[in-house]
This record gives structure tokens, C-alpha cells and sequence, in this order.
């Protein structure tokens, strides 16, 4: 596809562009970036946070931040007219028509209180002259075209009434509706799971063949760089390091920094098994159950039935001091809620959960709990939400241990050696979250996790809201804290490439229960559940070493 | 829905139950002689025993309370004790000033504090921003009785615009109902037209930053159409509170506006009652008033439902 690159004129054109803050002092986000689209052709922008990708996209769309951001220099021509000096009012009618934009999180993309159907028929409204009646049926075909199931039903929806890759489709649904020249797509399935994410790529591949649109694609996976590209530019505080055919870049990367963040995609081929560990298990599951009853008192009153969830079903599973555990599964496998209950923050409905011999399943209020507490310390997702913003990191960091009844010296005494432990200066004790870069972060939440002198760590989706090479960088903290202090790790994730990289074991869920279960070299590389192996199929860029640059034989 | 409509309804009962009991109990709990209480120092004994009999004093407590309870439930809240007349009648008179008032006020709330909190969130920082922000402290700052004769002076002295005081019922026309309760109403909005331009600014500004609404932009919508249908709905739960809550305490009654202005409302009849010790009136006011807040509480919680239909009730 990349061969008619040559042949057309670009529909997206941009030179030398330069963007910068607005203010007395204009900090340079965009420092002279340019490359083409041309029709059909898929160019995606990679990088890591802050890279300036985003920016790139928001400024071709003239969606900059008003009184935040300006572009200072350079030119954006979209179909050979310049964008940058174009009037709102022009702007405006391109928007939609010509050129067209995705976004990352379906969930608050669409307006939660105006009906799906409404925000379709915007589009229409908006741009062309068209009756009510045909507005509508134009709608239900476009709906129909991105394969949404019933589009009259979907018309009528809320957006809280469809799933995220159902918002994801009508998204695009909106996008396309005008057959755009241009389509930008702003990391639209990093927030699905895998097996959706691969049905929207293709999604967007069939449409873009059929209209033969333009797409800039942004995105953070190389997996997904690997899977749709044709050419790729790499950019890194507000420069393009490298930009090539995908191929090109991919294997024989030029630029030191491209080819860091090459090595940093962890490998789907799993690690090396490690021994296995004698002696008693640090936690031991057993038959959890966890059922969730939706239904208020007066309807149970009138005799009807609650509605029951199984949200956990019978999981069992034993982990070994100094050993990884990961439980792996999509949105609604009931992975979370494992962790949850493991760390008592919900109730179990039935099971056992060992910890150290003692049977914390039936354990209620808060004061039975707490030595349990103590030896289970969990890590969160977000680290721009599971830190106080209003304490500093050192009041932080020994809440746990002053509720044990530590005293405060030597509490702060053991926050100071466990903040150099994780990698961080002492001063940061004295400092608020906000201070930080998410990668440091998460290093606070591990070593707060520490404080505790836990023998089990319960990581939830602990590295999936990082930057790959932050991503490698925590990884190995864990690693090196787990072997030194000898921890059970319980490790959540929807990244199987992650999940093969650090895991002795892998259970894989779906819908409460266990599918597959053992040591991650077996069921990552010879899955026997349909199930796994369609999650290892979605995997992006599974067919692409990265480490090698080579593409691999991947067995159907 | 229905279903949660009649539950709410039949959970306003033991509300209402419960404030009947402590209005009832309020009076019999003074210490001494309650009839001489409410007849005064200079009372004759025979003026007490009509009280005392006319308020059923001499019957037990639970007597009392049942017979009270059952007149009011068969639409007889008492007599004055002044003016001897039906204490129903009395407030029937009242009501309709207070509430037409209360609707002009709100409406003009609305009208020009919707738009102002709009366009100052959309102009952040703007003049119309400042503008809001700096003569909202006035409305919250000044006496709403300095208001009112400001407003006077200005409109009905100066200019001649509008009369000086009194008010006509709607039933003797639009145009003159109109202009007697203009210049009370908009005295009254001026303080909630600070209070709701603020919160409707705050929310707006809030929203703006939404993914969805630079979805709205990414479409190629108009300005307008971002702000009055993807913005302003989302912003409007906080603003619904506070126009519901608002609209609660203006039906009880706004005495200052009332006096300022002469219009013959609730609130001057509560503060009659209550310097006229006029029991029957007072307990049978602040049940009203009771009632007014289950019921627009209500009505706040059902428009929530329909701005957001995230929001269903079972």
C-alpha cells in the first residue's frame, strides 16, 4: 500500500511545524515536525507521553486549547489548503466533513445524556442538506457499515447502555459518516480489550480501503504499529527522531532512542521458568466465591427474585513466597474482583483465602483484618488517583505503620530507606504526589506498599497506564524487590506480553472462572483453551519480534 | 419510575407525621399553662378559657393530638385566634401573592443567569467572566431591602416605569399582574441570579473540559449547539438543586420583599402570626411549609431523572 504513496498528492501535508504555550514564557511543545498521508496510506505516530503526538493531531484538526497552546510556525495543509491560517468559521465546516477525528476513551467521548442517534444526526445536520427521514436512514446504514448489531435499537440508545467497543464503533460510525479525506485516530483501543481492539483495526482497515481515507494513526503499541502501519514516525519531546516505511524502522531502527523503545516491548515468547520453591505457600485460595446481589428490599419483599452476578466462581490457586502469580482475562473476567477480595476489600460469599495458614475468607471488621492487612498490600492502576493529592509522600507512607502502632520516628526512619530502595531521593518525602511523573509514582506506591513489611503484593493492572520503557523499569524494580525480600506478587493484567515477561504461573479468567491455569512457558506458548488462544491471537504485533526485528512464524 | 414516585410519596407521610407531632408538642411543652401563654400577661380568665377551649386543652395529650391530626385530615386546620377565621381561608388569601411572586422571581433567575454562567465559562477570564464573578459579590453582599428601594427610586420614582408599591392577581389581567410584581420579583432574583450565574459558570466550566465536548467540537458543530445542548445539560444538576431549593424558601415566604413592596404574601402573615401568638396559624404555616420541601424535593429528584438518564429510580 505504501507503493501509491508516491503516486497522489498527500492529503495531509505538514512542514515544519512548531507549536508552543501560550504566556510570558512559551515553552516549544511541537520543535519542527513534518511528514505526508497520502490516500489510503496509514501513517502512525509513536511515542511516549508528552512526545507531542496528541498535540500534532489536535492542531491539524484546529483543536488546540484556546489561550493554552499556539502553532508559531510552519504549515498544515490538508488537501492542499493551508490549515493553520484558515478561519474558525472554515475550520469549522472541514471538521467532520473532511477530516475527521477518534479519541481514546469511548466511555467519555459520546455525551452521557443525549441519545446515540441525536449525536449521529448532528453530523448530518451540521454539514449537509438532507430531510429528517433521510438524515436517519443514512444513519442506520453507517451504523450498519461499522457491523453494530440492530442499528434502529443502537439509534435509541444511550451511551451507557452499550459496551466500549459497541461506543468505540458508533465513534467511528460518526466519523466516517461523511467519508472524510483524513481520519485521525488518537490511541482509539488502548482502553479495549484485546479482542475488541483487534476488531476495531480491522474495522478501521476495511473502511479506509473501501474510501480510500488517509489515517493518521496515533498510538504508544508498537504491537499496534507493527499490525497496521505503512509508515511510522517516531517522535520524543516534541521532535521526530526517525520516521520510515514500518518495515524499515521496525528492523533496522537508526536512531538509538527507536531503538530503545524497540527493546522495551516485552516479548510474548514466555521467560524462562524459574525453580520451583519448597515450603508452605504465602497465600492459598481455595473454592472463592464472590456473588453480587442486585435487587433493592422492597422488590425481594414482593417476592421477586434478586439478580445474581457470579462475579468470581470457584477460583483456587496457591502461591509460593518469591513466585509470581499472574491472573490474566478482559474487562469483566472477574480478575479485579479476585484481588479485591484477596485484599478483603469486598466480602468473599464462600472459599477460603490462607494467608500464612490463617483463614482470612470469614475474618469481619476492620480490627480482625488488620494483621491480615498487613501481610497483603496491594498496588494500583492509576497512580495519579491511588495517592492522597493533598498529603505529602512521607504522611502517605506511614499511615499504615502508625495504625499498627509504629512510632512516628522510626516509621519515617523506614519511609526514607524504602523511598531510596525504590529509587527516589530522601527529599521526596517532603513532597505531594503531583510532583511526580507517573513512573516515579508508581515507585511511591511500591514502596508504601513496602512499609508494611507485606509477604504478598497484589499488583492490579500495576504498569498498564505507563510508558513502555517507565513500564520495563518498574518491572524490574518488582523483580529485584521480590527476589531480595522473597514476596508473592499476585499479578493483575490484560497485557500478555507483560504477563509472559514476569509470571511463573498464568491463570486465565473469563467470566468469573478459571479457563487455564499453570506455568506461564505452558500456557502462553501452548495454550490448550480455545479461549487463551484466541487472547494470544488478538495480541498486536504478535507475529513481530522486536527484539530480533524480524517478523515470526506464528502457528495459526 | 411510577413505582418510585408512589414510594416517595408514601415516605412523605411519616415526614409529615413527624412534623405534626413536634409543631403539636411545641405548644403543649411550654411550661405553665399554655393558653395563658398564648392570651398574654393582660389576659381575663374568661379570655382564657374560651382559648383553652377552643384548642381542646382540657382533653389528654393523645386526645388531643388524634382530634387535631383527624380535623386536619378532613381539610380543618383550626380557627384564628385573633380573627376567628378558618385558618385554611387565611392562607388560601396569602398564598397566591407569595407564589406568583416566587415565579417571577425564579423565572427571571433562569432567564438571566442560565446565559450569563454560560457565556462567562465559555469566555474565561473575559469581561463578561469578571463581570459575573465581581456583581455577584454585590447581589450576595447587599440587604435585599437596600435592593428593593434602590429599584424603587431608580424604576418606579425616577423613571415612572412601574408603580411604587401593591400588587394585582392575575385574574384582573396579565399586563397589570405583570406590572406591580416586576420590580418585586426582580429584587427578590437578584441575590439567586448571583448564586445561580456562579454555580451555572463553575459547572459549565467543569464540563467544558469533557472529552465528549471536544467530540461536539471535532464534529464541526456551532458554538451554540456545544454549549446549549452538550454542555449546558450535563451542568445542570447542581443548577436544578439549587433553582428547586431556592423556589422552597421563596414559597415560604419572603417577608423583607413583601413589606418593601406591599404585597400581601405568606411571609407577612407568618410574621403576623407569630407576634400575634397565633397558634392555630403558625402550626398550620410551618406544616405547609413542611409539605412545600417534601414535595419540591421531589420534583428536583424526578427532573434529575429526566436531564440524565444515566440516573433511574427504582
Amino acid at each position: 500500500m505504501a507503493d501509491h504513496a508516491n503516486a497522489a498528492q498527500p492529503v495531509l501535508s505538514i512542514r515544519d511545524l512548531r507549536v508552543s504555550t501560550c504566556g510570558r514564557e512559551p515553552v516549544e511543545i511541537l520543535k519542527g515536525i513534518g511528514f505526508d498521508i497520502a490516500p489510503g496510506e496509514t501513517v502512525c505516530l509513536v511515542g511516549e507521553s508528552g512526545s507531542g503526538k496528541s498535540v500534532t493531531s489536535l492542531v491539524t484538526m484546529d483543536l488546540l486549547p484556546q489561550g493554552e497552546l499556539r502553532a508559531t510556525a510552519g504549515s498544515v495543509r490538508l488537501n492542499g489548503e493551508e490549515i493553520l491560517t484558515a478561519t474558525p468559521a472554515r475550520t469549522k465546516t472541514l471538521r467532520g466533513s473532511d477530516m475527521a477525528m477518534i479519541f481514546q476513551e469511548p466511555m467519555t467521548a459520546l455525551n452521557p445524556v443525549l441519545k446515540i442517534g441525536l449525536q449521529m444526526d448532528e453530523v448530518y445536520r451540521a454539514h449537509r442538506r438532507m430531510s429528517p427521514a433521510e438524515r436517519r436512514q443514512a444513519a442506520l446504514e453507517v451504523f450498519a457499515s461499522v457491523h453494530l448489531p440492530d442499528p434502529p435499537r443502537i439509534y435509541d440508545s444511550y451511551p451507557h447502555q452499550l459496551s466500549g467497543g459497541q461506543r468505540q464503533r458508533v465513534m467511528i460510525a460518526m466519523a466516517l459518516a461523511l467519508k472524510p479525506r483524513l481520519l485521525i485516530a488518537d490511541e482509539p483501543t488502548t482502553a479495549l480489550d484485546v479482542t475488541t481492539q483487534k476488531q476495531i483495526l480491522s474495522l478501521i482497515r476495511e473502511l479506509q480501503e473501501q474510501q480510500n481515507t488517509a489515517v493518521l494513526f496515533i498510538t504508544h503499541d508498537m504491537g499496534v504499529v507493527a499490525d497496521i502501519a505503512d509508515r511510522v514516525c517516531v517522535m520524543r519531546h516534541g521532535e521526530m527522531v526517525e520516521a520510515g516505511p514500518v518495515g524499515q524502522v521496525l528492523s533496522h531502527p537508526t536512531q538509538p532512542y527507536t531503538q530503545a523503545l524497540l527493546r522495551a516491548v516485552p516479548s510474548l515468547v514466555p521467560r524462562a521458568p524459574r525453580p520451583e520453591a519448597a515450603g508452605p505457600p504465602a497465600i492459598e485460595v481455595s473454592a472463592l466465591e464472590k456473588v453480587f446481589q442486585i435487587g433493592s428490599l422492597p422488590a425481594q419483599l414482593l417476592g421477586r427474585a434478586p439478580h445474581r452476578v457470579h462475579a468470581v466462581d470457584r477460583v483456587s490457586f496457591r502461591l509460593a513466597q518469591g513466585r509470581t502469580l499472574g491472573i490474566v482475562g478482559e474487562s469483566g473476567s472477574g480478575k479485579s474482583t479476585v484481588a479485591r477480595c484477596v485484599l478483603r476489600l469486598e466480602d468473599p460469599s464462600g472459599g477460603e483465602i490462607r494467608v500464612g495458614g490463617q483463614d482470612i475468607a470469614r475474618l469481619r471488621g476492620a480490627r480482625a483484618l488488620a494483621p491480615a492487612r498487613r501481610r497483603v498490600q496491594m498496588v494500583f492502576q492509576d497512580p495519579n488517583r491511588s495517592l492522597n493529592p493533598r498529603l505529602r509522600i512521607a504522611e502517605s507512607m506511614i499511615e499504615g505503620p502508625l495504625n499498627m502502632g509504629e512510632s512516628r520516628a522510626s516509621a519515617l526512619e523506614r519511609a526514607g530507606e524504602l523511598i531510596e530502595v525504590v529509587g527516589l531521593p530522601r527529599a521526596s518525602l517532603r513532597r505531594f504526589p503531583h510532583q511526580f511523573s507517573g513512573g516515579q509514582r508508581q515507585r511511591i506506591a511500591i514502596a508504601r506498599a513496602l512499609m508494611m513489611d507485606p509477604e504478598v503484593i497484589v499488583a492490579d493492572e500495576a504498569v498498564s497506564a505507563l510508558d513502555v520503557s517507565v513500564q520495563a523499569q518498574v518491572l524490574d524494580l518488582l523483580a529485584e524487590l521480590q527476589a531480595k525480600r522473597d514476596l508473592a506478587i499476585l499479578f493483575i493484567t490484560h497485557d500478555l506480553r507483560v504477563a509472559a515477561q514476569i509470571c511463573d504461573e498464568v491463570m486465565v479468567m473469563r467470566r468469573g472462572s478459571v479457563v487455564e491455569h499453570g506455568p506461564a512457558a505452558e500456557v502462553l506458548a501452548h495454550p490448550r483453551h480455545d479461549y487463551t488462544r484466541a487472547l494470544i491471537a488478538a495480541a498486536p504485533g504478535r507475529d513481530w519480534d522486536f527484539s530480533t526485528g524480524r517478523r515470526i512464524e506464528v502457528p495459526a | 419510575m411510577l413505582y418510585y414516585l408512589l414510594r416517595r410519596l408514601l415516605m412523605a407521610v411519616p415526614v409529615m407525621f413527624l412534623i405534626a407531632l413536634i409543631v403539636f408538642m411545641l405548644l403543649r411543652l411550654t411550661p405553665g399553662d399554655p393558653a395563658q401563654a398564648i392570651a398574654g400577661d393582660q389576659a381575663s380568665p374568661e379570655q382564657i378559657a374560651a382559648i383553652r377551649d377552643s384548642l381542646g386543652l382540657d382533653a389528654p395529650l393523645a386526645t388531643q393530638f388524634t382530634t387535631w391530626i383527624g380535623n386536619m385530615l378532613r381539610g380543618d386546620f383550626g380557627h384564628s385566634l385573633i380573627s376567628q377565621r378558618p385558618v385554611l381561608e387565611m392562607i388560601g388569601q396569602r398564598i397566591g401573592p407569595t407564589l406568583a411572586l416566587a415565579t417571577v422571581a425564579m423565572v427571571l433567575t433562569v432567564v438571566i443567569s442560565l446565559p450569563l454562567g454560560v457565556v462567562a465559562a465559555r469566555r474565561h477570564g473575559g469581561l463578561v467572566d469578571r463581570l459575573v464573578m465581581s456583581l455577584s459579590v454585590l447581589g450576595f453582599s447587599v440587604p435585599i431591602f437596600v435592593i428593593g428601594y434602590v429599584l424603587i427610586g431608580i424604576f418606579a420614582v425616577h423613571l415612572k416605569w412601574f408603580p411604587v408599591q401593591g400588587y394585582r392577581p392575575l385574574a384582573e389581567g396579565f399586563w397589570p399582574f405583570l406590572h406591580r410584581i416586576f420590580l418585586p420579583g426582580l429584587a427578590l432574583s437578584l441575590i439567586y441570579i448571583a448564586l445561580v450565574s456562579r454555580m451555572t459558570r463553575a459547572a459549565m466550566l467543569e464540563v467544558l473540559r469533557e472529552d465528549y465536548i471536544r467530540t461536539a467540537r471535532a464534529k464541526g458543530l456551532s458554538e451554540r449547539v456545544i454549549l446549549f445542548r452538550h454542555a449546558l445539560r450535563n451542568a445542570a444538576i447542581p443548577i436544578l438543586t439549587v433553582v428547586g431549593t431556592g423556589f422552597a424558601m421563596m414559597i415560604s415566604g419572603v417577608v423583607v420583599t413583601e413589606t418593601v413592596f406591599n404585597v400581601p404574601g405568606l411571609g407577612r402573615l407568618v410574621v403576623d402570626a407569630v407576634l400575634a401568638r397565633d397558634y392555630p396559624l403558625i402550626q398550620a404555616i410551618i406544616l405547609l411549609t413542611a409539605g412545600t420541601y417534601v414535595v419540591i424535593n421531589l420534583l428536583i429528584d424526578i427532573s434529575y431523572a429526566l436531564t440524565d438518564p444515566r440516573i433511574r429510580y427504582q
